[in-house]
């Protein structure tokens, strides 16, 4: 809402001196944001209103030229040369004259053009820097000016425009009226209601027939009507400016006159050609198959909750949305039929996102009006009607009002004060809620407030709170930090979720969280098959790129374009992870919309939360280039898939859990250097190197390398058992494998470990070695095995006896022999 | 020790002379004196104090003497071998701190080298800030609650007092999931989590409900599609507007520094009656101490404790919530929300250092 300061300073008596801050801070302590405050353009120098005397038509050149003479108040008129067409003798217009600096730095002085000297410029609205939709130059009409008069007031050049941000819940502040009214409860000054107008005694028959079928829709539909209207009369100047300053195009005088009231009093209006109506009107709503041409010309098929002004030949107007086309005002319109009304604000609402119709109207309906100014914002856009374009009211207003009488809200006086933390005395809660126009009764502890009407929204007591707590201002509530009960700190899944942060980063990866958007070719691009199951995602039905239309269903889309745009950057060696949901897709029931007046029913409640999908908290890692650096102390180490693998370790051991690798084959893993994380049995997750097509898709380095699991999967882990702690010596024993290439390590490794059996303390695989004299197709492996008793120092037969036996079921198992 | 009683008179054993003795003593004094190094004092040692060495073969002519002059040749011999064995390892001391210094000195390091051959990762500040805020109200006794980001419509909007047709529904700029019926929408706020925790348990609740919330932005420097919000709640008995400018001054204490606390606009959210925008000044500004807009704040409203199973007659609650985003904005000078959104390491691996 942009609110002019010179309109504000006719409503309300400012305090004298009140600065542009002070009226700042005052709409702020209101609740009303101010978006931007809008200050004149810089203009200096002569500019004063002029009259046209003479206009000579100069021909000969590309264009036509005018050569004028304007009175601008002095002795002489000035000539002036003007390519502008749009004025007539007698006008009065805005002339620069030598020595003017308009907006831009655009200095005017006399100089000789199109063979005459022009001694200043005859300005549009553009070159005065106080508006953009106007064509040709100001006209500001014949007469209500003297000619030589400063421009800078006529054009309100020293005005100060507040925009303000109006929050959905008040839909009074959406007016002159309103934003008054609040400003000055808040400042203490008194103000003029421009509301309160005295009505004109009209008499005669009614405006028209009108009946309204749907009174839960409209409970006040009002017309008047007028005829004998100039309908080339232009606005008045002074109009236009309001409603440029406002933010609103100047149509018409008739539209312009119905957008002032609606900015003055918060009432929407809406003009119909009388000429065209066909009989009787009829408020109704709409049935199925039903069309109108709206004023935009969109033939708009309508629902059964559309609610539609008609008349004998079908509709003629969305009710609060938009007017129809056929009995849209023109140039030739005379007769007028004013209407305003009050509609239910959620069927306003409905309407306006159905046909995607918002409007200046549609806001302040749905925001809620005051049913009470229905007939004064007729009689108000009715006598500038008369003033400015001759015409004439026609017989009495219509006035089908049904409105029941509001409810008193029942207050308990010291409610505000419980709530706000504050002490405010009754007085000061009755001073509050008068303020803002409520009628306060009752003696007792209990208040009987009976809301405005313009306050559709103050319907419980806590909305009254609200109100007495804005008008005192938030400067008086106390800070006190209230003592909660012992909590429980954080959930095992919580901690987890740290942990595996804090081990990732430790082990030297970046955290690099991606919008969690994807789209099919980022799924093709990983190589996945048909019927993968990451394929089966959830949709936004709006999204931002019809590329990435999907929630991602693996982390590694995002991850690997991060690693991607960093690479594309410049760096080489990038080591990222990324933890968070991923949402899979599926067939699911709808998600039931409950009432709200109370809790759901279980029940209910229990298909809601049914209906939402599970989100996996997944865990990825994505490595490329040099895991460690070359440096001074040698060369350095390519990340490759053992990386990914043992980041997955990194992550297992961070949440507590024991992970176990086998080779596996997945999308978009290189099939031969894929490993299957596995937990307690179920696969979590995979990791290895990408395969050389998906790197080859992305644009990504050979060997990139990605790991991916489900942390979620874990089981939460147990509390940790000490283990003996043996003081004896342990004994040393180094096993040389020889094992053919397709035995994996670990089977190895556990065949040897059930052989040696309970003295083994630890096994660990110190070499790998290929090559002669290691047979073909065959591979060295060898262990480093530690044994030690809990209770004696072992004997040399002893450890040889666990060597023979390990030896043994390694052999039995994976064929291996001992190295020669 | 003492021979037999020698019939004989004695005879005096020239190797025994003190003159001898004394000789034997300087050539040893010299010899080790003259080694350079500890390889040189060992070489010379065996030829003064080895079992040839001339004082020790004079040890074996004691047993000649008679017992009155071996007495004495024997304290004679012992004190000039004890000087000489004395001096030896003095000399040795000596060589081998010679050489000591000089290992260390040959050992010497440029300890500015650097070694950093496993790279350092860190975690986004998004995360660590986020950490920071939860323990904050954890250690207020406020405890963490998660829920989902694909969440029922119900619970983002009704269950908030945001009905169908409410104008700030379609102010949120909401993300819907297909299919149209499917009552799913990317949350547009952390507040479904308010809704979800009153819905599970009765008062006293006080939980603090971080998380990635969603609305239809085009990602630019100052807006993102995807971010992130802190949501507070407490519903207790008697819980008042200044119990939650208390709560959230305390915040901004811990978060800001000490002179940080919180002033409030007048605001609406369907949610809350009576609602707030919060600035926090924040004295650490990169443009000079000032108030920075921050986020939202209320006290619940009955309808939403109605709609959750609370009665609003026996309990009141506050709520808040703010963005990540711009709080890490503003406390650490992050001038484009592209930096935040775009994952790139130079900008993460700054805040590594902050858990």
């Amino acid at each position: 809402m942009k609110v002019p300061v010179s309109w504000l300073s006719e409503l309300v008596d400012l305090p004298a001196g009140i600065s542009v801050e002070e009226l700042d801070t005052a709409f702020v302590r209101l609740g009303f944001e101010v978006e931007e405050i809008v200050r004149p353009p810089a203009t200096t120098g002569p500019l004063v209103v002029g009259r046209v005397l003479e206009i000579e038509e100069l021909t000969g050149f590309k264009k036509p030229i005018r050569y004028t003479q304007v009175d601008v108040g002095e002795d002489a008129p000035r000539g002036i040369v003007c390519g502008a067409r749009n004025f007539a003798v007698g006008d009065l217009v805005v002339a620069a004259l030598p020595g003017a600096v308009l907006p831009g730095d655009f200095a005017i002085a006399a100089r000789k053009t199109y063979d005459h000297v022009s001694d200043g410029m005859i300005c549009s609205v553009r070159e005065l820097g106080i508006g953009e939709d106007y064509a040709g130059i100001l006209v500001l009409g014949q007469d209500g000016f003297v000619p030589g008069t400063p421009a800078a007031d006529v054009l309100g050049l020293d005005d100060v425009v507040f925009d303000l941000d109006v929050t959905p819940d008040r839909g009074y502040a959406m007016s002159m009226r309103g934003i008054a009214r609040d400003l000055a409860g808040v400042l203490g000054v008194p103000w003029r209601d421009p509301a309160d107008l005295p009505l004109p005694d009209w008499s005669g028959a009614p405006a028209w027939d009108v009946t309204v079928a749907d009174a839960d829709r409209c409970d006040r539909f009002s017309m008047l009507a007028l005829e004998d209207l100039d309908p080339a009369a232009p606005s008045p100047w002074a109009l236009r400016q309001r409603l440029a300053q406002c933010g609103v195009r100047s149509i018409s005088l008739a539209v312009d006159v119905t957008n002032y009231v609606m900015l003055e009093l918060g009432q929407p209006m809406h003009a119909f050609d009388r000429a065209t109506v066909r009989g009787p009107i009829t408020v109704r709503k709409a049935t199925a198959g039903e069309r109108l041409t709206t004023l935009d010309g969109a033939d708009r098929a309508l629902t059964d909750d559309d609610l539609l002004i008609t008349d004998e030949s079908g509709p003629i107007g969305m009710a609060g949305v938009m007017g129809g086309a056929s009995t849209e005002i023109g140039d030739s319109t005379t007769a007028v039929l004013l209407e305003a009304a009050h509609w239910e604000q959620t069927g306003i609402s409905r309407g306006v996102r159905r046909h995607r119709l918002p409007s200046e109207a549609g806001k302040r309906f749905e925001r809620g009006t005051d049913p009470e100014v229905t007939v004064v914002a007729l009689a108000r856009a009715a006598a500038l009607l008369v003033e400015h374009g001759g015409a004439r009211v026609v017989g009495a207003p219509v006035d089908v009002d049904t409105r029941t009488p509001r409810q008193p809200v029942a207050l308990d006086a010291d409610l505000p004060g419980r709530i706000a933390g504050v002490d405010y005395t009754r007085a000061q809660v009755i001073d509050a809620l008068e303020a803002i126009g409520a009628t306060v009764e009752g003696t007792g502890e209990t208040l009987r407030v009976f809301p405005p009407t313009w306050r559709g929204d103050l319907v419980e007591p806590a909305d009254l709170v609200e109100e007495v707590v804005r008008f005192r201002g938030f400067d008086e509530i106390p800070s006190i930090l209230p003592t909660a009960p012992p909590g429980r700190g954080l959930t095992e899944r919580q901690r987890r979720r740290r942990s595996i942060g804090r081990a990732l980063a430790d082990a030297g990866y970046t955290e690099a969280p991606a919008f969690p958007f994807i789209g099919t070719p980022q799924l093709d691009a990983l190589g996945l098959p048909a019927d993968d199951d990451r394929r089966r995602v959830n949709t936004v039905r709006n999204p931002l790129s019809e590329e990435a239309p999907a929630l991602r269903t693996t982390l590694l889309p995002g991850l690997l374009a991060s690693l991607a745009r960093n690479l594309a950057r410049g760096q080489r060696d990038v080591a990222l992870f990324e933890h968070g949901a991923v949402f899979p897709g599926g067939e699911r029931p709808a998600a039931p919309l409950p009432g709200v007046d109370r809790r759901p029913d279980d029940a209910t409640l229990a298909a809601l939360l049914g209906a939402v999908p599970a989100q996996p908290w997944h865990v990825a890692v994505a490595i490329t280039g040099q895991r460690e650096p070359r440096g001074w102390w040698g060369p350095g180490r390519a990340a490759e898939w053992a990386d990914a693998v043992q980041a997955a370790r990194t992550v297992a051991q961070a949440a507590g859990a024991e992970l176990t690798v086998r080779a596996g084959e997945r999308a978009p893993w290189h099939p031969g250097r894929c490993a299957e994380l596995l937990v307690d049995g179920r696969v979590v997750g995979h990791a290895g190197e990408l395969h050389p097509k998906v790197c080859e898709t992305l644009g990504l380095p050979p060997r990139t390398s990605v790991m991916e699991l489900d942390a979620d999967a874990f089981p939460a882990p147990g509390v940790p058992q000490a283990p003996p702690i043996s003081t004896f010596p342990p004994v040393l024993i180094d096993l040389a494998l020889v094992v053919a290439d397709d035995v994996p390590a670990a089977r190895v490794a556990d065949a040897l470990a059930d052989g040696a059996g309970e003295l083994l303390e630890a096994i660990r695989l110190f070499d790998v070695y290929t090559g002669a004299p290691v047979p073909a197709g065959s591979r060295s492996l060898a262990y480093a095995l530690t044994l030690r008793a809990p209770d004696r120092t072992l004997t040399g037969e002893e450890a040889a006896a666990v060597r023979d036996a390990a030896l043994a079921a390694v052999t039995a198992a994976t064929g291996a022999a001992l190295r020669a | 020790m003492s021979g037999a009683n020698d019939p004989y008179d004695p005879k005096q054993v020239a190797a025994l002379s003190q003159e001898a003795l004394d000789d034997a003593l300087a050539l040893g004094v010299g010899a080790f004196s003259n080694a350079a190094d500890l390889e040189q004092l060992a070489a010379v040692r065996p030829e003064h104090l080895g079992d040839r060495a001339p004082l020790l073969l004079a040890r074996r002519e004691l047993g000649a003497l008679p017992p009155a002059a071996r007495s004495d040749a024997g304290k004679r011999l012992n004190s000039v071998l004890g000087d000489l064995k004395r001096f030896y390892a003095e000399r040795l001391e000596q060589l081998e701190a010679e050489r000591d210094a000089r290992v260390l000195a040959e050992e010497r390091v440029d300890v500015t080298l650097p070694w950093d051959r496993t790279p350092r990762g860190a975690r986004h500040p998004l995360t660590t800030l986020t950490d920071r805020i939860a323990d904050i109200f954890v250690g207020m006794g406020y405890e963490v609650a998660d829920g989902p980001e694909l969440e029922a419509e119900w619970l983002n909007f009704d269950a908030l007092n945001i009905g169908p047709d409410h104008p700030s529904r379609s102010m949120m700029d909401t993300f819907f999931v297909a299919p149209e019926d499917s009552g799913l929408v990317l949350r547009t706020h952390t507040s479904p989590v308010q809704a979800r925790t009153m819905l599970d348990r009765q008062p006293p609740i006080y939980v603090v409900a971080p998380g990635r919330v969603y609305r239809t932005d085009e990602l630019d420097a100052t807006h993102l599609p995807v971010f992130h919000q802190v949501e507070g709640l407490a519903v207790d008995k008697g819980l008042t507007m200044a119990h939650l400018r208390g709560t959230l001054d305390h915040l901004a204490r811990q978060l800001f520094g000490a002179e940080a606390r919180t002033r409030w606009r007048p605001h609406f959210f369907p949610f809350t009656e009576p609602s707030a925008e919060f600035d926090v000044w924040f004295p650490e500004h990169r443009d000079g101490p000032q108030w920075v807009e921050w986020g939202g704040c209320g006290m619940v409203n009955p309808r939403v404790l109605r709609a959750c199973g609370i009665d609003p007659d026996v309990y009141s609650g506050f709520a808040f919530g703010m963005g990540i985003e711009r709080a890490l904005q503003f406390r650490s000078a992050v001038s484009d929300m592209h930096d935040i959104a775009e994952a790139d390491v130079r900008f993460t691996s700054v805040f590594g250092v902050e858990q």
